[in-house]
């Protein structure tokens, strides 16, 4: 049998279900029931890894969501890899394929390591500061070095196949761990009436109970544990979660739950499962019972593998089977971890000592170990270890009462496994994220959480109550504190009987002291992911970093992927230590979610893809997408951008879009123009407050062109409002700033003038809108319209709107223009507008009907010189500068909004950036949108900057470039000279010029 | 994410649906154009960022389109109470 380190009996794995999988490539074998870490240490795996920045070889210190050193590569095929699992919490399953993240050419042969060995004085803590700061144009080379050497796992190259979903629920009561506390707990409130979700990161529930010999209720604890979990499940309001991590507790008792659904059965969720859910749930009360995590103390050579945390090794040989070594020494602070001794020793193998750090140990377990005759050396500490890529042996010193420094000679002892402990740290990092300050209790030895605002009860470990009994009975307050404040009434609960068990005082040790001085000892490792060492954080103190937070960022301790769940505090304590305080005084960093890792594909769900984002069609884009338009986002609308014929490019393209508006006809789908309709017998009076211009005397049947200002007299948006009834008024806004417009009006509706009665509805999408354009388009009109509507140039002027019905459905027909031809604004109800655009086409034919996009919209009008708000304005230009003070009255009766910031001093002082027109000297140079102008191109450099291009186009109707700009002082300098240096070396020059290329009489619209 | 009780709708709902507008009671000059230019600056640009309470106007956007008045602790994010437009806070900071 391969699996030589596997005990014939016991544990809670299933040795009739052998599954083989693969690890570096080679196989192995383990049982149903097994973690990787669990299956590894049972074929006498050692190395796992290489740390981060000496390269050392590493093993399994761990056995839960602590583990800092077995982070592994997953997956069998490219598109299912996961990175930095922890193999401490991944259930092994048939045809697992995994890999360590570091280690080249391979973990157990690594180059890096003779490297480490060599450079370690050279990378002392801050070394990415020190080391890879100059020269600065080198770090994208260095960077690649680093993240290759460090060790950090890869994401796929291929779309994950998987389905991800998340899910929304409310709860009266989120337990978060199921221990002895959590499971308690919920117990209590599920049998109250309350609405429960239990969930715990583990595979099965029962926390510590799963690796304890421990009887609950005069039974197995294993026995108790299923009988809570089977009335738990049998109850309908209860939602039990297993292998579910609670990883965030935010704001007003949000929580997010990482629920793994197939992780544990293959490499692929089977049959279209869910591979992974995320839970969001708003709970009225959350029970924190999420236990602690034991410490292993800090010593010389620590890291070398067989180095573990004691109650981890416990958890092999109790729950697994796996006795992960021949001969045990373990170091201890306290009585609680004399029990992985005594589980070794009844496992069959070979105890060498029990080193304990106190004096005179004298409690239950301690009178246990020394019944069984296992060798207890008391006032002694393990102060390094022997071995490279296992232990070979250890050395054990006296040390003083206070634990500060070794007081005798050196002796030896071989073993190839060291566990330590060093007491326990309760997990407190839920707490935590909601901000509450974690507080040290010195009986405890570990920080508790602090004071909340959130609704949160903690039980058991949590609060430093680390027996099974005390754990119980905190579980069944927490619960019925609960129901107390869900208004439920209280419930008969029994706490089960378990045997009590006499512990005596734990000593404060975290850091072991060496015969030489922990800079010149072995390497005492605190943070074992980043190689963070008591030496390395001596140093960030001496070099002036007192602050944790800043020793934390200094050193990159507690930066891994495991957060420094075992070596935080350790390592507060070096700190503490060498500043010549105490630990809270030292105080402590703060754990932010996630609590553990969590995949993209959770984060994401379903919202990927297709469904990222929605995406607004207009009723016509179905034709747009039959006669090959290329699109364009324009907020979440697909609007089409041009529409190339087989084998035009796509200047080719706008050139005809263009040359066919201006000598026939083009049609646009326009569909996408916010559109608000606006009701109320103040409708005109609210237009005349947040609209620059006049609109008090607009007759029903006209249109009017607005500018919307902000406060600060600048533009933000703009568009044409119609009059349709004397109280009735439907305004259009930029495609992308329909809602932001919408929320305006509300805004200053509710917030500033509740007292005028004006109503506001979004009609963007009940009307689709086609505008034809071009000398032909009055004829083409006539032949559409039903029955006898006079659509003459006298009788519909410019700026007119009219109802009528057009190809048999009822329309309102604006003559409004934004290419400065003779043009028509179709508005249709959007179900009829597929049926409208085809009809156009048909009768449009005989004109050339040519439709046109985005692009060719863009160039049409620049050519005019209108502005597209949010393009030619960004937030600091007023109507002035746009040159449009006639869209601006400032005789109104009501200061609208801008009139009085824009009349502040900077708005009205000379040399502001004006847009005026740019024309190049050489008319085939097209301008790139955002070049800089200045007005001597010998200047040296930095030039001053006076402007820019904020748009630029071909025109083809012109044969020549058409820009728009800003220019200081643009207004007056007609006619001058303007300099625009590119980045390709070449200086464009150019004449300032009015921003109408085309037409500067209107003579084209007014026929 | 917050849980906010929207005073209009009647019940609480989750932060997505809601729009935080900046600070509350911030009251448009009656006569713009009388104000000085630091007047009207201070109306425009001058918000408060206090540590402890705060009165902030909040949208339930895609909810009802109504505003609102919110007051938060910044500190503990508690949201203290919430009241429509145009009416006062209870909780203020002392």
């Amino acid at each position: 049998m391969s699996q030589k380190n596997r005990l014939q009996s016991g544990g809670r794995i299933d040795r009739s279900k052998p599954l083989t999988f693969t690890y570096n490539g080679k196989q192995f074998e383990g049982f149903a029931g097994d973690t990787l870490a669990s299956a590894l240490l049972a074929n006498g795996v050692d190395i796992i890894g290489r740390s981060f920045k000496y390269s050392r070889p590493r093993g399994i210190v761990a056995a839960g969501a602590e583990e800092p050193n077995a982070v592994m590569q997953l997956g069998a095929t490219e598109a299912t890899q996961v990175p930095n699992v922890r193999a401490t919490q991944q259930e092994l399953f048939s045809g697992l394929v995994s890999g360590s993240t570091n280690g080249w050419p391979s973990v157990d042969n690594d180059i890096m390591g003779v490297l480490g060995k060599v450079g370690g004085k050279m990378m002392p803590p801050g070394f990415y500061y020190k080391t890879f700061m100059y020269p600065a144009t080198m770090w994208e080379t260095y960077e690649k070095v680093i993240r290759k050497a460090a060790g950090l796992g890869r994401s796929p190259n291929e779309y994950d196949p998987d389905t991800y979903d998340k899910v929304n629920q409310h709860a009266d009561l989120v337990v978060v761990g199921a221990g002895p506390a959590g499971l308690i707990a919920a117990l209590t409130a599920a049998r109250g009436g309350a609405r429960v979700i239990i969930a715990d990161e583990q595979n099965e529930f029962g926390g510590s109970l799963l690796s304890s010999k421990e009887s609950v209720d005069g039974k197995a604890a294993g026995a108790w544990v299923a009988s809570v979990v089977k009335e738990l499940e049998a109850n309908e309001n209860v939602i039990v979660l297993p292998r579910s991590t609670v990883n965030g507790y935010h704001d007003h008792n949000f929580l997010t739950i990482h629920q793994r659904l197939t992780d544990h059965i293959a490499d692929r969720a089977p049959n279209g499962q869910v591979r992974q859910r995320y839970h969001r749930v708003r709970s009225k009360w959350v029970v924190l019972a999420t236990g602690a995590h034991e410490r292993p103390l800090v010593f010389g050579n620590n890291d070398v593998p067989g180095c573990m945390v004691a109650n981890a090794v416990s958890t092999y040989i109790n729950r697994f089977g796996v006795v992960p070594g021949n001969e045990l020494v373990l170091m201890t602070t306290n009585d609680n971890a004399y029990r992985t001794a005594i589980d070794w020793h009844d496992a069959g193998r070979k105890v060498q000592a029990i080193v304990d750090t106190r004096k005179n140990p004298s409690g239950a377990l301690v009178e246990a170990a020394r019944e069984r005759g296992i060798t207890v050396m008391t006032g002694s500490a393990v102060i390094d270890v022997q071995g490279s890529k296992r232990v070979s042996g250890v050395s054990v010193a006296p040390i003083s009462e206070d634990g500060s420094k070794v007081t005798g000679s050196v002796k030896k002892l071989s073993a190839d496994t060291v566990a330590s402990s060093g007491g326990w740290s309760p997990v407190i990092h839920l707490s935590c994220h909601t901000g509450s300050k974690p507080v040290w209790n010195e009986d405890v030895l570990g920080f508790l959480p602090g004071k909340t605002v959130q609704k949160q009860l903690t039980a058991g470990a949590i609060n430093g109550t680390f027996n099974t009994a005390g754990a119980l009975e905190e579980g069944k307050k927490a619960g019925l504190e609960a129901l107390s404040k869900l208004g439920l009434s209280a419930v008969e609960v029994d706490v089960p009987a378990t045997t009590e068990v006499k512990e005596s005082k734990a000593m404060a040790l975290f850091h072991v002291p060496h015969t030489k001085p922990t800079s010149q000892a072995p390497k005492q490792f605190v943070d074992y992911q980043n190689d963070v060492t008591a030496a390395g954080i001596e140093l960030a103190c001496r070099e002036g970093f007192e602050s944790i937070e800043h020793v934390k960022r200094y050193t990159a301790m507690g930066f891994g992927t495991d957060q420094g769940k075992l070596g935080n505090i350790n390592g507060m304590a070096v700190a503490a230590k060498v500043l010549n305080q105490t630990i809270p005084q030292t105080g402590t960093t703060i754990f932010r979610p996630n609590y553990t890792p969590i995949t993209f594909g959770a984060i994401a769900g379903r919202d990927c893809g297709a469904l990222f984002d929605p995406e607004r069609y207009s009723a016509m884009h179905k034709w747009h997408l039959e006669n090959g338009a290329k699109f364009e986002d324009v907020g979440q609308w697909k609007r089409p951008w041009y529409f190339p014929k087989a084998g035009e490019s796509m200047q080719e393209a706008l050139n005809r879009e263009c040359l066919a508006t201006r000598e026939s006809i083009g049609i646009l789908d326009a569909s996408t123009l916010g559109k608000i309709d606006i009701q109320g017998k103040d409708a005109r009076e609210f237009l005349g407050r947040v609209y620059s211009n006049a609109w008090a005397k607009l007759p029903v049947g006209k249109c009017r062109y607005g500018l919307m200002l902000k406060e600060d007299g600048m533009v933000f948006d703009d568009g044409v409002t119609s009059c349709l009834a004397e109280n009735h008024f439907l305004m259009t806004t930029t495609s992308g700033g329909a809602a932001t417009v919408l929320n305006w009006l509300e805004f200053y509706h509710q917030t500033e003038w509740p007292e005028l009665e004006v109503y506001f509805t979004s009609v963007t999408d009940h009307w689709a809108t086609m505008t034809i354009s071009g000398p032909n388009s009055r004829k083409l009109l006539e032949e559409l319209i039903d029955g006898d509507v006079d659509v003459s140039k006298d009788s519909f002027k410019f700026m007119d709107w009219k109802p009528m019905s057009v190809a048999g459905v009822p329309a309102r027909v604006f003559r409004i223009s934004f290419t400065g031809e003779l043009s028509f604004e179709i508005n249709v109800q959007a179900n009829y507008g597929l049926h409208v655009w085809e009809k156009l086409f048909e009768h449009g034919a005989k004109y050339d009907l040519t439709p046109y996009g985005t692009e060719t919209m863009h160039i049409l009008r620049a050519e005019k010189g209108f502005i597209i708000a949010g393009q030619d304005t960004d937030g600091s230009v007023h109507p002035y500068d746009l040159g449009m003070g006639w869209a601006v009255s400032m005789n109104k009766p009501f200061s609208f909004i801008g009139k009085r910031g824009m009349q502040r001093e900077d708005c009205v002082r000379a040399e502001r950036k004006q847009m005026v027109g740019i024309k190049t000297i050489d008319p085939n140079v097209v301008l790139p949108e955002g070049a800089q102008a200045v007005f001597d191109p010998t200047a040296s450099i930095p030039m001053p900057m006076v402007g820019h291009i904020s748009s630029s186009y071909w025109s083809a109707c012109l044969g020549r470039s058409v820009a728009l700009g800003f220019v200081k002082g643009g207004l007056d300098k007609m006619g001058e000279k303007v300099y625009y240096p590119l980045v390709d070396g070449r200086i464009v020059e150019a004449e300032i010029c009015s921003p109408i290329f085309l037409d500067p009489k209107g003579e084209r619209q007014n026929v | 994410m917050f849980y906010i009780y929207c005073p209009y709708c009647g019940e609480h709902r989750e932060e997505e649906e809601f729009h935080n507008h900046g600070q509350a009671h911030i009251e448009r000059p009656a006569d713009p154009d009388s104000c000085t230019d630091e007047e009207w600056g201070n109306y425009m640009f001058f918000r408060k960022s206090p540590k402890g309470l705060h009165h902030e106007i909040w949208d339930h956007v895609a909810g009802c389109r109504k505003f609102f008045n919110v007051t938060r602790d910044t500190v503990t994010y508690e949201i203290k109470e919430v009241y429509k437009m145009g009416e006062q806070p209870k909780v203020v900071a002392e």
